[in-house]
């Protein structure tokens, strides 16, 4: 394993903080075929930590299994072995202390931005008054101010993601678990919502899980970027810190000498990944 | 009606009504020729005039109203419980798949049955008023809603499941969030189709036996060959028909406000 330590002071938290926000300790997950016969082991003996306060990417070839890794830290998953600590408690059921954010549309359809933002603290019981001013609130930091009243199939894909992403955050999570949430967004709102979501992610420091399979978008984000392998059988191959100076602009920061170095040493590790990847995208 | 406008290519921008409206037109005047000049018997067809002297007499002395009103209240009766017990049903063996593969043959034994032969069984069960109308209603409406919701909760996006479940939602709480309005939404969508099968059950059931209803009226008329007024009866109930489409039309509009309709995404 190819690790480097940073030696840049980083602004977080972190430091302080001996037990990480989320462990997973020699996870693996085979699934059953439809047939019933053959399994599928989606990702193996995957040793993965997210200190409190940490932002880590993960990247990996296409199909590798990176959304199984999410499932399993959210608690929609259970492993087939290992086990996940979330602040050093071993995870039964659900994971309490994550919120999620899906790379599908997961907004309800029927219900408008703000109805949408607040329904997680409807679940918790919040009185509907006290629930409709903190969405209000959020919905301005993400800055839909203006568009609470608006439905799903109202707004485009970007305001989409910014209410989904309001939705989450409004639970005041301590680990936030990302699936790819800006993939399908064109390449300059993407930008801005990286920006708008470091923003968020500076003022209030929660444990991140990032995934993505843009290492350009994880290494200006990332306080950590770790490679998978391609699947089946995905593992961890590479982790590497990124200490670049703090607050970034992410269009910015890809212009500067040292992240076209760290682009340059993890795209070494992964290329070899990515192009097993694609020949077995090919043979399926 | 649209092959008229077809034929030249000038008339196609005329407002439909103008070329609706000699169609009707047209069509009455040539059921007045044919009975007049003897080519169709009057017996059988009747005469247009006498049936709108009938449609007259009925609405301006009123004689109508407590028909179509018993009419109306079977329809809106059998839509609500059909519409309640496909939901509810449909919503449980949706989500309860050992339920859902012992009742499947039942449920398909009895989608498959004509329902209309439960007619006399309900007038027996029921009695001559209008429960007996309600019954066979529900049994029409019930198997449209049931496999409109029950598809509809199978298909519900997991992404929202998980979405909900991750935010805090317990079993009570998804069923309530995500389930209900999804197969709400289901039975919305098939809101034209329900409410007309449950006019349907009604009409035929006062058809086959009752005191009241238009269908009463209808087989009342028959039973003395008095085929202006069945004419004048199914007249109205066309009529009633086409609004009640409408309103089930409006209704659908103000709550299916969340759905996209083709060519309405505004874009910022």
């Amino acid at each position: 394993m190819n690790t480097q330590t940073s030696g840049a002071a980083r602004a977080a938290p972190r430091a302080g903080a001996a037990v990480p926000g989320l462990a997973l300790d020699n996870v693996t997950c085979t699934f059953r075929s439809a047939a019933g016969k053959a399994s599928y082991t989606a990702v193996k003996d995957v040793n993965l930590t997210v200190g409190d306060g940490e932002f880590v990417s993960v990247v990996g070839p296409t199909g590798c299994g990176k959304s199984t890794l999410l499932n399993v830290s959210a608690g929609l998953l259970e492993p087939s072995s290992g086990t996940v600590r979330v602040f050093g408690e071993p995870l039964v059921g659900m994971n309490p202390h994550a919120g999620y954010m899906f790379q599908a549309e997961s907004l309800m359809p029927w219900r408008t931005a703000l109805d949408n933002v607040i329904v997680g603290l409807e679940f918790r019981g919040v009185p509907r008054a006290e629930a409709t001013a903190r969405g209000q609130d959020w919905l301005q930091r993400v800055g839909l101010g203006a568009h609470g009243h608006r439905y799903p199939h109202q707004m485009s894909g970007g305001m989409r993601k910014r209410a989904a992403l309001a939705q989450t955050l409004i639970m005041n999570p301590k680990i936030i678990l990302m699936d790819e949430p800006f993939s399908a967004l064109d390449i300059q709102t993407r930008q801005l919502m990286e920006n708008e979501l470091l923003d968020i992610w500076s003022a209030d420091r929660k444990s991140v899980l990032f995934i993505t399979h843009d290492l350009e978008e994880a290494i200006s984000l990332s306080d950590r970027v770790i490679v998978l392998s391609a699947g089946p059988g995905t593992h961890p191959i590479g982790e590497f810190s990124i200490d670049l100076p703090r607050p970034r602009d992410v269009s910015e920061v890809r212009l500067t000498p040292e992240f076209v170095r760290l682009h340059d040493e993890i795209w070494h590790t992964m290329k070899e990944e990515v192009l097993k990847g694609y020949v077995q995208s090919q043979q399926k | 009606m649209s092959r008229a406008s077809k034929n030249r290519r000038g008339i196609a921008d005329l407002p439909s009504a103008v070329l609706q409206i000699p169609i009707v037109c047209g069509l009455i005047g040539l059921w007045y020729g044919l009975t007049e000049t003897a080519v169709l018997p009057k017996f059988f067809f009747g005469e247009p005039f006498k049936v709108f002297g009938v449609l007259w007499h009925w609405f301006t002395s009123g004689e109508i109203f407590p028909h179509l009103g018993v009419t109306l209240v079977e329809t809106v009766l059998a839509f609500v419980f059909g519409a309640l017990l496909g939901l509810v049903i449909g919503l449980w063996l949706a989500l309860n798949p050992t339920a859902s593969r012992l009742a499947d043959p039942y449920i398909k034994a009895a989608n498959a049955m004509p329902r209309v032969v439960l007619a006399p069984i309900f007038a027996v069960w029921f009695g001559l008023g209008i429960w007996s109308k309600v019954a066979l209603g529900v049994t029409l409406v019930f198997f449209i809603v049931f496999f409109n919701v029950y598809q509809g909760i199978r298909e519900v996006s997991p992404v929202l499941l998980a979405n909900a479940r991750v935010l805090g939602a317990n079993a009570r709480q998804l069923l309530r969030t995500v389930y209900l309005p999804s197969a709400t939404s289901w039975v919305f969508s098939s809101l034209h189709t329900s409410v007309g099968m449950a006019f349907v059950g009604a009409v035929v059931g006062e058809y086959l036996g009752s005191a009241r209803g238009v269908g009463y009226l209808i087989l009342q008329a028959e039973g003395v060959f008095d085929i202006n007024t069945v004419f004048a009866g199914m007249l109205v109930l066309t009529a009633f028909a086409l609004v009640l489409d409408q309103a089930v039309g409006v209704v659908e509009k103000r709550l299916l406000v969340w759905r996209p309709t083709h060519g309405e995404t505004e874009k910022l």
